[in-house]
């Protein structure tokens, strides 16, 4: 009867997380996909709890444990969830999929210590312990590695960004092989399982490091994928189908995920892997240089250029989302849309620091949907715009990427906001972009530059539109 | 027990494969939150760990420790998530009202 029981509440718990997913990737059935895969995962522990029901060893001591863990990882999720800003949503994946792999690793380590209270005897479980080990390490060192770097707490050393690091890395990779081999050739021995846990969580540094924020949410969608194969592997070690399918899916589908993002951002899924930071492995490649022909403007002319205008395109960036300007860029816009001007906003595939964040970012601050347009759908519309706002975005609106074969740039998907009439770029200094190559775009007559951090230009810009009578009914 | 296992991990593969096949780039960063989350499925082998260590206090603070990450992943993930999607949710219904 019992069994019946688990099998049945698995059963329906592995339909629920593949609905789950799948609803994810439309629109209108996300919200919903995201709770029904919660309910599923509620009901996954339901079921086990239930067929462990009758066992001795179940009992108040490990209630206990149980209550611990749920209480502090509970509290601490669901309380960062509520709190951290919108804007940093690419650390907080990276970093909640971290402790994913690091559970993983725990729980096989646990295998690895004391497999015979785990029933982890034999060569199955032995090869799976240490796949859990492997890729969970790696998931763990390399999401923390994401989320650091994209929160700006670490640089890449100048040595990862050379030949190097590829030395380092095989080095890496044939000392986890080694450990793994000794860890299966004598089970009893420490040594082959620390030297797999140090080097794996090494490798998961030395392959994340080198890589360029640009290409960061990549990699998290891949380490994304990692996790899930973890996870499987972990329901190896503890014999459990229900985590095997889950797992498996979340690996597939994350990779499924990760080849669509690499295809938006039009580089291969090897050259964000091997490729290294695109700027820093090739500046002597050009592009690099001084700016010499800057025009800069004051808020009052770029207002009264707006005012005369009739269609305007906002090109929001990471910059934008930065000084958390979505709000009053929204203000913004309200008065030029009161004034009768038409106002649309491109959004590349990778705007923001993830593809999609920057539809969330505005969707915060209340902008219609039909406004946001793509980049295929926008581009055509660019030599019929009057005045193009860039604001905190570079490289996206670079027009190197398409003139220039030479340019590190080549060949990535780009705005043509160079098409405008006038292009105003709300940045707050000269620096590059991600990328670290040199705008050409800021050179051009058309183009003035507003220097400023984004929520300053724009609250100046609203107070300069208003005092133009604009935005009065 | 072990060929049973391997063809759940092969159906699971390609059911994961399947369900993925267009997606919007507005749903990526939810889409891999969304699927982050679901990786946090580990809290069963964590439960598993800790329901059969029995007196080992050694085994129950690894499954503890691997059960409060899981959890961090799995409750953090859907709530963020679905903090993501609620800001999305208010459109459809305005795009009908039209």
């Amino acid at each position: 009867m019992s069994d019946l029981l688990k099998y049945s509440i698995e059963l329906v718990a592995v339909l629920l997380l593949a609905l789950g997913i799948k609803g994810l990737s439309k629109v209108r059935s996300a919200r919903g996909a995201n709770q029904v895969a919660a309910i599923a995962m509620a009901l996954a522990v339901l079921g086990l709890l239930i067929s462990y029901a009758g066992e001795p060893s179940f009992n108040a001591q490990a209630w206990t444990w149980i209550i611990g863990g749920t209480a502090v990882g509970g509290v601490l999720g669901a309380v960062m969830a509520q709190r951290v800003p919108m804007t940093s949503m690419p650390e907080t994946v990276a970093l909640f999929n971290g402790c994913g792999g690091m559970s993983s690793l725990l729980v096989a380590l646990a295998a690895a210590l004391y497999p015979a209270a785990l029933d982890a005897t034999g060569p199955v479980a032995l090869v799976s312990i240490v796949v859990s080990v492997f890729v969970g390490s790696i998931t763990f060192t390399g999401s923390i590695v994401a989320m650091a770097k994209l929160q700006g707490w670490l640089s890449t050393p100048p040595w990862m960004q050379s030949k190097l690091r590829h030395v380092f890395n095989i080095a890496l990779a044939v000392a986890a092989l080694v450990g793994a081999m000794e860890m299966i050739r004598n089970a009893d021995s420490g040594t082959g399982l620390w030297l797999l846990i140090v080097s794996s969580s090494l490798l998961g540094i030395g392959v994340t490091l080198p890589i360029g924020g640009a290409d960061m949410p990549v990699v998290i969608s891949l380490l994304n994928s990692y996790s899930g194969v973890a996870a499987a592997a972990a329901g190896f070690v503890v014999g459990s189908q229900l985590l095997i399918v889950a797992g498996a899916m979340v690996g597939a589908a994350g990779l499924i995920l990760t080849q669509v993002m690499c295809n938006g951002m039009n580089r291969s899924l090897v050259s964000v892997l091997f490729g290294g930071a695109l700027g820093a492995s090739s500046v002597a490649g050009g592009g690099g240089g001084e700016y010499t022909n800057i025009t800069s403007c004051s808020v009052e002319e770029c207002a009264l250029t707006l005012e005369a205008a009739e269609r305007v395109v906002i090109v929001p960036g990471y910059g934008l989302a930065v000084a958390q300007a979505q709000h009053t860029l929204r203000e913004v816009t309200r008065v030029l849309e009161s004034a009768g001007i038409d106002v649309a906003y491109a959004i590349h595939p990778v705007a923001g620091r993830m593809p999609g964040h920057m539809n969330v970012l505005l969707a915060e601050a209340d902008v219609p949907y039909e406004q946001l347009k793509e980049m295929d759908q926008i581009n055509p519309e660019f030599p019929a715009a009057d005045v193009v706002l860039v604001l905190g975005a570079n490289d996206v609106v670079n027009p190197q990427a398409k003139s220039d074969p030479d340019s590190p740039l080549y060949g990535m998907p780009v705005l043509d906001v160079q098409e405008a009439r006038t292009v105003f770029v709300v940045k707050r200094g000269m620096s590059a972009g991600y990328s670290g190559i040199k705008n050409d775009l800021f050179e051009l007559v058309n183009t003035s530059m507003l220097f400023g951090d984004a929520k300053k230009v724009l609250g100046d810009l609203l107070v300069e539109l208003k005092d133009l009578g604009l935005g009065k009914k | 027990m072990f060929v049973e296992f391997l063809w759940v991990l092969l159906l699971g593969s390609l059911l994961g494969f399947e369900l993925i096949g267009k997606v919007p780039p507005t749903l990526h960063t939810p889409l891999m939150s969304g699927a982050n989350a679901i990786s946090g499925i580990t809290v069963l082998a964590a439960l598993t760990a800790i329901i059969k260590a029995g007196d080992n206090t050694a085994l129950l603070l690894l499954g503890s420790v691997s059960l409060g990450f899981a959890l961090f992943n799995v409750i953090g993930g859907f709530l963020v998530t679905d903090r993501m999607l609620a800001m999305f949710s208010r459109k459809p219904a305005r795009k009908e009202n039209r």
